[in-house]
Parts: structure tokens; sequence; C-alpha cells
């Protein structure tokens, strides 16, 4: 029973990576188009491309939900396989963790449409599925005593929910980099190869969505800190003791605290936070893969 | 808004004026220091240095967190280690460099925080600011016009919707006034604020990471941590000299220790026997103890890996268990010189464990024996055993056996897990004369030499404890959770002013105009304003529900 569920975990994961592949691709030439459409013409052309290009880019989203659906079964089996929540080794924080990401772009796309992040949170995810689906593979095995807590359910849930709004909080910081770039080269009325920004939020609006996003992200995050304490003081005896994983933690929090204050000050806002909301995101990366992976600590026995 | 100079929302500075005043004095230098070290950049690059200074205890191993590790280190990088060690590279989180960033950042967080604060409390008690002349300069605007009812009727609807949406008002008139561009047509007004508690939330937020640094900061110096081996049967008495180890901190006292006991009854480990990925792989820790608080009744209780056992005010953590062979020694008329159990440390996921046992009297020379104990014996095709399982199946006691001086009658400290045998002789065991002693459950053997005979009566196991206090725990949490509190407040609530202004036309009729200002981030100051519209137009009749 176990076997199977899981062997059905596995299928269900790599259609659902397929599916994410066409929808990449067709994000992709979504975005290629509206360069293709920024060549110095008439509004006229523009207004002739408009449907077209929505047409791509809406069924990519159709793709990415279905990608989803599949992703989101694929975890459920392997949490049901496991008896327990998916995400307690290397595998199947990925797992979830992209489909979380995955979530959490699609949530945010009822409220703002963000279909032009499409590319990266589809290239993202297929990205890291695929070195988890064939280099951190593991069978099914039971939780180690230290691992059996209720917080390893909530402290790891919010901690990769937090991650979700950080990753769409990079793509939209990178966005608005690009995009201040074209401004600025647009002023000056010289050529640049950004021209597929044109029909994307100015970098004034793509920072205040990046903004909004992160602030959640950062807000899950405190929760995550405070949470792992709680369980690090049930589990280790100690609340904190700078294990490589807390450090790390602290380090996001510090940068994305960081990010916020450089928003209300003067002369950090704009492309200065964009590039601190980067390197959040890059830290987060790094924690999730490097220090999970290199690094000796009280967290790694968490398997991979 | 009271904040740092160089904050967005803040009037910048006017830099002229700075440079024709360059003779600034003593206390001049002082209060352009301070405001530099509570300036929003400040901040924010002591904020980026701290996450900077962090990294590096990640890559070297901490004294704190991995003693062991950082010996290792001085092993392995003999000419770098000392280097690191003098940038205090091992200790970062308690070095000097590090806690300067922390504390100068703690001290430019409340010096910006203070003024705020004070500034906060004046604004909780002031109006809200005079209804500015031209509303439709501001970021969000609507207008709308109204027959049929008088510039006081409409003002009053206004008045009470803005009141309804909690909002601090006051009303504020305008006669006609200015020339050409800057006419402007008499008006009655209302002006209407909320979100204070944003700021509110702000410095709760702030505040409360100043209590987390405090509380952390006495934790360590008013608690303890101590830890403790003992096997199934054998009790704890909580006092110093029961502990294998012990850290005070700084202000501890050791006469508070509450006194209690813990015995151990029983230790029990389930190992996974069904899924075939992770056979033998430890799935439930179980240690039940009786304890007793004295004066009180005894209590049977578990402690387990994530369910520490909370009592008189100390907190109790199943860490570590092993096996603890119970061996009897007695010299070669049979008297009994020796029979304990003795904690061996496991060596590996099998258990393989290692331990020593120490007779300095009662044979004819001094004896240690280093023991190998395999919980399910096996033999390799070299012909060493190893275990391979780490339940106690079929369980075998191997000893390596040395005569000579134990170096016990030095005063020197020696640990209970190691034998120094530079001054003693290897008698049995790999590369000596002799064969190692190899016992089952039950069985004996004759020592070498004719020293006196070993037993194997079985085999127990032990666990160690770690047992500690930290009376600010609970005020670190407390202000933790402040702090998560106030950044919820400070960062979704919107703090945001709006104004309707009446005016009345010369045909009779009334325009309302309406208004908002954010202060902070707010994307929903738009729909505010446009809402405040449609209730105004609802409450005066204008729109069907």
């Amino acid at each position: 029973m176990t076997d199977t569920l899981s062997q059905y975990s596995v299928l269900a994961l790599y259609s659902a990576m397929a599916i994410y592949a066409i929808a990449f691709v067709l994000f992709t030439l979504d975005l290629a188009k509206g360069a293709s459409s920024d060549a110095p013409a008439g509004e006229a052309t523009k207004v002739v491309v408009v449907p077209e290009r929505r047409k791509l880019a809406r069924v990519a989203m159709s793709l990415t939900v279905l990608g989803f659906v599949l992703q989101l079964a694929a975890t459920l089996m392997r949490g049901f396989a496991a008896s327990r929540v998916p995400w307690a080794n290397m595998y199947e924080f990925a797992m979830t963790g992209t489909l979380i990401i995955v979530g959490v772009f699609l949530l945010v796309n009822l409220k703002w449409d963000m279909k032009f992040l499409g590319s990266f949170v589809t290239g993202l995810v297929l990205l890291l599925l695929g070195l988890a689906a064939t280099r951190y593979y593991v069978e099914i095995v039971p939780l180690p005593p230290a691992l059996q807590s209720y917080w390893l359910v909530i402290h790891v849930f919010v901690a990769t929910l937090a991650t979700g709004f950080f990753a769409l909080g990079f793509a939209l910081s990178l966005m608005q980099l690009l995009q201040t770039k074209r401004e600025s080269a647009a002023a000056a009325q010289e050529k640049t190869r950004l021209g597929f920004l044109t029909r994307l939020p100015d970098s004034v609006q793509l920072e205040n969505y990046a903004y909004r996003l992160i602030i959640i992200g950062f807000v899950l995050w405190t929760f995550t800190l405070i949470a792992g304490a709680i369980w690090a003081e049930k589990a280790w005896g100690r609340y904190w003791g700078w294990d490589t994983k807390e450090v790390w933690t602290f380090i996001i929090w510090t940068i994305y605290a960081g990010y916020i204050h450089a928003r209300s000050t003067r002369g950090w806002r704009g492309t200065r936070s964009a590039w601190l909301a980067m390197v959040g995101f890059a830290a987060v990366m790094f924690n999730f893969t490097v220090v999970n992976i290199f690094f000796k600590g009280l967290h790694s026995y968490s398997g991979l | 808004m009271s904040r740092p100079s160089d904050h967005i929302d803040s009037k910048p500075v006017d830099v002229d004026a700075k440079i024709v005043n360059p003779n600034l004095g003593v206390v001049g230098w002082l209060r352009w220091f301070w405001r530099q070290l509570t300036s929003m950049r400040t901040a924010l690059l002591l904020l980026l240095l701290l996450a900077i200074a962090a990294v590096p205890g990640s890559l070297v191993p901490q004294r704190s967190s991995d003693p062991n590790g950082v010996s290792q280190y001085f092993v392995d990088h003999k000419d770098t280690a000392p280097i690191l060690d003098q940038f205090q590279m091992f200790d970062v989180y308690s070095s000097a460099w590090f806690s300067a960033i922390y504390l100068l950042l703690f001290i430019s967080l409340i010096g910006c925080v203070l003024p705020r604060t004070k500034h906060h409390i004046e604004a909780l008690q002031a109006q809200p600011p005079v209804t500015p002349a031209n509303l439709v300069r501001l970021p969000a605007y609507a207008k709308i016009s109204v027959s049929g009812k008088s510039a006081e009727e409409v003002l009053e609807a206004a008045r009470a919707v803005l009141k309804s949406d909690r909002y601090r008002v006051a009303r504020y008139d305008r006669a006609a006034g200015g020339k050409g561009k800057l006419k402007s047509e008499a008006a009655i007004t209302v002006s209407a604020e909320r979100g204070y508690m944003r700021e509110t939330g702000n410095l709760i937020f702030h505040f409360a990471l100043v209590g987390v640094l405090i509380a952390v900061g006495f934790g360590g110096g008013f608690g303890f941590a101590g830890q403790r081996a003992f096997y199934e049967g054998q009790a704890f008495t909580n006092s110093l000299i029961a502990f294998d180890s012990f850290n005070p901190g700084r202000f501890f006292d050791s006469s508070t220790l509450p006194p209690y006991t813990i015995q151990l009854d029983k230790f029990t480990v389930v190992y996974e026997e069904k899924n075939s990925n992770a056979i033998g792989q430890p799935v439930d820790f179980t240690a039940d103890v009786t304890t007793q608080i004295k004066g009180e009744e005894p209590q049977k209780q578990t402690i387990k890996v994530n369910e520490p056992l909370r009592i008189a005010g100390t907190d109790v953590y199943l860490l570590g268990n092993g096996y603890a062979p119970t061996v009897t020694i007695r010299d070669p008329e049979g008297n009994v010189i020796f029979t304990d159990s003795v904690n061996f440390l496991p060596q590996d996921n099998n258990l393989t464990s290692l331990g020593v046992i120490k007779l300095p009297d009662g044979l004819a020379e001094q004896v240690g024996l280093i023991g190998f104990l395999y919980p399910t014996v096996s033999t390799g095709h070299s012909g060493a055993s190893f275990s391979m399982y780490p339940d106690l199946i079929d369980p075998q006691l191997a000893f390596d056996v040395y005569s000579g001086d134990l170096g016990l009658d030095e005063g020197i400290p020696r640990s209970v897990y190691a034998l120094d045998t530079e001054d003693m002789t290897k008698l049995a065991g790999r590369n000596s004369p002799l064969e190692a002693i190899e016992l089952k459950p039950g069985e004996s053997a004759e020592l070498p030499d004719g020293l006196g005979t070993v037993t194997f009566d079985g085999v127990k196991r032990f666990v160690s404890l770690d047992i500690h206090r930290d009376p600010t725990q609970g005020w670190v949490l407390v202000f933790a959770l402040s702090a998560l509190g106030g950044l919820l407040i400070s960062l979704f609530i919107p703090r945001r002013r709006m104004w309707v202004s009446v005016t009345e036309n010369a045909d009779g009729s009334v325009t309302a105009e309406c208004a908002g200002l954010a202060r902070g981030d707010d994307p929903t100051l738009e729909g505010a304003v446009i809402a405040l519209k449609d209730k105004l137009e609802r409450a005066l009749g204008l729109t069907r529900d």
C-alpha cells in the first residue's frame, strides 16, 4: 500500500513537472511577444497584438493550475503513504516548498495580474524539483523521535510559506531593476534589449508589489523564528543556540528587516532596496540548499 | 513624525544651512554624532553589518554549540586556528566585534524610538490637522454634487460617516480668501485621521526587541545547565556533585538548586521493524522515571525527546542514551571487588559501544579494561566483530585487558570514558599475547596472569539528561510574541488622513470634495476615498442601496 501510493506520488510529480515545463515555454514566449510588439510602431499594432498575447499567458496559467493540482496530489499521496506531513527530508521539502511557491503565485494572481512572473516561477520550481527528484529522492522512512512533534507541522510549513512570498518578492524586485534600467534608457532615448518589459507595470508599481509580498513573508519568517525557538527549547533544551540553521534564519531575518528599513530610508528606496530583497532571497535559497546539505548542525539530521 | 531626518517621510534637511555653520563645538559635535547614530542610514548599515557578522559563525565551529568541532578544527588546521581564535572566530556570538555591532544597533534603535514615542503620545492627544486648501492635489480625490441639502447637513453626514469608520475627526471652517490662482471659496470642512495603531505597533515592535535582548542577557546570568548520565535503577539527586558536568550562569547561586530526585525505572527504545528502508531505525525513546520533590510523594512520569519533564522550576531533557553492561570482577579467591553497570558510549548507528572499567584496588596489580559491547554481534570477513542491529538480540561483550599504573593517584582529573594506557601493559586484545576476552550474558572468564575473573551479568540502558533552568525564557517568549504582534499592526494597519470639504455653489447646490493622504505604505488609500464618497452619497440618499 505504502509503496504503491509513493509510486503514484512520483508519477504525479513527474507529470506536474512536464506540465510546468510547457507552461514555462508558453510564459516565456508570452514575454518575448511583448518585446517584439515594443518595436517603435503605432498604437494600432499594439491593439492587435494584445488579445493573442493574453491567450498565450492564459493557456500557460491554466497549465500552471493543472500542474499545481497534480503536484498537490503527488504531495498528498506522499504524505498519506508516510502517514505524516510530507516535509521531513530534503526531497519532501522541495516538493512541498515548490508547491507552496506555485500556490502563492496562483493566489496572488487572483488579486493582481502577475502572469509576467510565470516564467520565473515555473522555471524556479522546475529547477528545484528536478534537483530534488534526481539527487535527493529518498524512500519513505519513519520520523526520528526528534522530529516527532506538532511543531514540525507548524514551524516548517510557515517557513515554506514565507519562502513562497520571498520568491515572488525576488522576482518582482528583479523585474523592478530591469524596468528601472529600461525606463532610464527610454528617457535618454537609448535602445535596450529590455523591450519585453514595456507591458509590465512601471518600476514604482513593481516595487510596491514586491514590498507588499515581502512584508507578508517577513511576518511569516518572524513567526518561523519564534516557533523554531519554542520547538528547540522542547527538543534540545535551549531556545537558541546559534546552530548553523538558526544562524541563517537569523541572517535572513536581518536582511529583510534591512530591506524594510531601506525602503523608508531616503536614497535607499528603489534600486538599492530591490538589491536587498534579492540578496535576502539568495540567502533563503542558500539556507535551503547549501546549509542543509553541506553545513554541520543539529538540523542536518532531518535527512537528505 | 519625528522620524530620523533621512526617513522617507521626513522633510529633506537643508544642506546649505549646514555648510555655512562649520563651527559646531563639543555639544554640537555630540549632537551631530547622535544624529548620525540614530539616522535611518546608520540603523540600516548596522543591520546589514550584523547579518554579515553572523556568517562566520556558521562556517567555523563554535565553542558554544560544537566544542568538539572546535578541538577537531585546531587539530586539522594547526596554522590558521590560533589566528582565527585571536579574532574570536570560535566565539563569534559573544565576541567583542559582534557585541559591538548589536549594542550600537540597539543604542541607535533606542535613540530613534524614544523621541518617536514622545511625539506619538503627543499626536494621540492632538486634533487632526487643518484641512489643506486644495484637495484636488492630494493622491486620492473624489467629488460629489448635492442639491436639496444644506452645506451643514452634508458636512454633518460626512462627519458621521468618518466617525463610524473609526476616524478621529475635527471641524475646520475656512473663509473665502486668496487672489488669482490661490483664490479659494469659503468652505466648511472636516479633517479626519485614523490608524494611530500603526505607529503604536511599530513602537511596540522595537521596544519588544529591546526586551528580548535584555531578557536573553539576564537569562544566561541566572540560569544553569547540567548534564548527567545514569542507568536503569539508578537515581539522580539534584545537587552540584551529582552532575557529570555543570555550567552555571554568572549570577547563579548553587544553593537555589531545587531538591529532588529522579530515578530511571525503565528506558524503552522502539525500533522500526516493518519498513524495509528503515529497519533498525529508532522511532521512539521513552524514559519512565520516578520523581520525588523533597517532602512530597513520589510520582511516576515519562520523559521523551520532544516532551521534557518540567519539575520544580527546572526542565529535564532526554538528550542521549546507550547501553550500560553490568560487570562483576572477582579476585582469585572469589571475593567480589567490583560489581556495577558501566555506561558505554555508542560509536555507530548499530550501537557498538565503548566503555572503560578501572580497578585501582583489590587485585595484585592496577587493572584497566577497555570494553566493546556489540548489541547484536556478527563477525566480518576479517574476523573482527561488529554490531549488525542496535537492539539487544545477541549481545556480546569483549575486553582488552591492561595492567600497570592507571594514573589515578596523581590528582589529575581523568575521564571515566577513557583509559590512559601510556604506563600500562596490554595483557589481552589485539597485538598482545592473548586474545581479547569475549563474553555472552551470564558467562565468566579468567583474567590473564591469574589476576581474577570477570563476569558479564547483563545489560541495562542508560540515559543522559540535560537539566536546565532559564528563569527568563518565558520573558523572552513574551517579548518575541509582542514583537510579532507589533509587527503585524505596524505593517498592515493603514494610517491615513481624510478630508471632506463642503462648499456652497451660486445655484444653491452643494459640492463635497473627499480626499485622502497615506502616511506610510497604504495600497488601500484610493479605495478608501471612493468608499467614503459612496457612503456619503448613501447617507445623503443620493444613491439607492
